[in-house]
């Protein structure tokens, strides 16, 4: 296998190195936070975390743990870089990101550390692509203090029931109005459009709902702009969490399963929009 | 000046409909020169559509049930047409479902080719839609331009490489850079690059084989026969014309090929059984 045979010598000096059988399970998960072109990725013993940020107002975090490669092994405690998200994706995609089944691209992805490019061996069929991305001086990412013991609202969907929702949203309206209460009516989506108001409500026995853990009613509006990328996340998601601090913070946790049956994760946070008077 | 060919056969009419769309997908306008034995659809390389050239040849005989023509005169047995081969592929592909389509030379408000399809029809009563496409005769001074000229003495000739898996490539390279670097030499081996201040990405294809030009004919062979065969061959194009290229493939051909001038052009060369397809790219300054 031409891959195995590459630089198999030059292993030793590269301070990450992962090894993929499949590279859509990378590129799929990657897709999902694609909302602008720059993307810090965090490697630790764990995996892999990248995240992108818009307008300091809304982060997505990509998790790929260790156990999805075939191989991760990383010479220091924490490698950070920043790189170039859109370039990555052509990349990784560089053979069509083919869907039949029996064909996939393998990928093995270095890095020599500071300075140096991101590089990317990708087989599929015999050819071989080589891709170096030059990595760029990582920007500190925004630290939303989203810790889950000041969450006040949580439910957990199934994927299913809020991609219906968020496929019908109006989309002309500027804000999405999420409610979430211990009462009537427990979980709402709301849209105010060109065409008028839209209200989705969810009854808290659903099937869809999986957990409904709601202290105090709640009503913050959050930029539409923001929140369009994380359908992306969903249409690939099996779960998701919807979660709400004191101070309005929106967590969007995807649980996505892989072509292989692994599970990732993909978070958003989102701040609100502005402050909404309690009746 | 006259011409006449009739096709009967339905897969025929549909093979010679997918032809012109691919030619369509090529070119804007293009030279129809009409022989006895072939149809030629020419572009000739002009500085105004970036020096592209194509040329596709058709055997007549494997498309016409019947076919007449008569040249401007005896000993230039031809007739070179302007077309939009657009206007063409959009007036055959509605007469897909025609018992027979006849395509004639005509004049009407102005030089035409009217393509008449007999349509099929329950009663004894016959349907024939006919479609004139406008096309500007050639006059013969013109013509020495849409002569088959022979390709400078090539360094590199090869296989190209499954066309979807090219076009894949070339698709992402296009995202990320305007010009390519395509490579190649006679053990096989064919590189596609791009390079930018961002990203450097390199596909490489092996164990492609050389079409062994010229041995039968003659036994020096040219340049190629001398060359060192890991000396790679380069050629830098524009990376839209390619895909442009690849984009139209719609139908595999038997054979597919590349011959490369080092640093001056790129000749792609596809052959099915009774259609060939020349693309002429120029290499960028």
């Amino acid at each position: 296998m031409p891959l195995s045979t590459i630089s198999q010598s030059q292993d030793e000096q590269y301070v990450l190195l992962a090894i993929l059988d499949n590279a859509r399970n990378l590129s799929n998960i990657l897709k999902a936070i694609t909302c602008k072109d720059h993307a810090i990725f965090t490697a630790t013993a764990n995996g892999l975390k990248v995240t992108v940020e818009d307008s300091k107002c809304m982060q997505a975090n990509a998790f790929i743990q260790a156990d999805v490669f075939q191989e991760f092994t990383l010479k220091e405690d924490l490698v950070v870089f920043q790189i170039n998200l859109t370039v990555l994706l052509d990349c990784l995609n560089i053979f069509g990101g083919n869907t039949a089944a029996g064909v996939s691209t393998a990928l093995r992805l270095c890095y020599r550390g500071y300075g140096h490019p991101l590089t990317l061996f990708l087989e599929e069929g015999g050819v071989v692509t080589v891709c170096k991305i030059n990595t760029q001086e990582p920007e500190e990412p925004i630290d939303f203090e989203f810790s889950s013991s000041d969450v006040t609202n949580k439910v957990i969907l199934q994927s299913e029931s809020l991609k219906e929702a968020f496929s019908e949203l109006d989309m002309t309206s500027e804000v999405l109005q999420i409610t979430m209460s211990p009462s009537q009516p427990y979980f709402r989506l709301s849209t105010f459009g060109n065409s008028g108001n839209a209200h989705y409500d969810y009854p808290k026995d659903s099937d869809m709902m999986e957990l409904f853990q709601c202290n105090k009613t709640q009503t913050n509006r959050y930029k539409m702009s923001l929140l369009k990328p994380s359908t992306k996340a969903l249409a690939i998601s099996c779960k998701v969490s919807v979660r709400t601090d004191s101070r309005g913070v929106l967590s969007l946790q995807y649980l996505v399963r892989n072509d292989d049956g692994q599970i990732c994760f993909v978070e958003y946070f989102c701040c609100p929009d502005e402050e909404v008077e309690e009746e | 000046m006259k011409f006449r060919g009739k096709i009967t056969d339905i897969a025929c009419l549909n093979h010679f409909t997918r032809v012109v769309t691919t030619i369509a997908k090529l070119t804007k306008t293009c030279v129809l020169q009409l022989t006895p034995d072939n149809l030629f659809f020419i572009l000739s390389g002009k500085v105004t559509n970036g020096g592209v050239g194509m040329r596709c040849q058709l055997l007549q005989a494997n498309f016409f049930h019947e076919y007449q023509m008569e040249g401007v005169s005896s000993e230039l047995n031809q007739i070179c047409l302007e077309v939009g081969p657009d206007n063409l592929s959009r007036a055959l592909k509605t007469v897909q479902c025609a018992k027979s389509v006849k395509i004639k030379l005509s004049k009407k408000h102005c030089a035409c080719l009217s393509i008449s399809a007999e349509l099929p029809t329950l009663s004894s009563v016959s349907r024939v839609v006919t479609h004139d496409v406008p096309v500007e005769v050639i006059p013969r001074r013109l013509w020495q331009e849409f002569q088959e000229d022979n390709m400078a003495d090539f360094d590199v000739s090869i296989y190209l490489p499954p066309l979807k898996t090219m076009k894949n490539v070339v698709d992402r390279m296009k995202n990320l850079s305007n010009f390519l670097v395509m490579e190649a030499n006679l053990k096989g081996e064919m590189n596609l690059k791009i390079q930018t201040d961002l990203v450097s990405v390199s596909t490489h294809f092996k164990d492609l084989g050389n079409p062994p030009w010229g041995e039968d004919s003659s036994q020096d062979g040219g340049l190629s026969q001398s060359r060192d065969p890991e000396s790679m061959a380069e050629v830098t194009v524009d990376i839209r014309k390619l895909q442009q290229f690849l984009v139209g493939q719609q139908v595999n051909p038997s054979k597919a090929m590349c011959n490369m001038v080092h640093q001056s052009a790129v000749h792609l060369i596809l052959l099915h059984e009774d259609v060939s397809l020349q693309y002429f790219l120029p290499a960028v300054a």
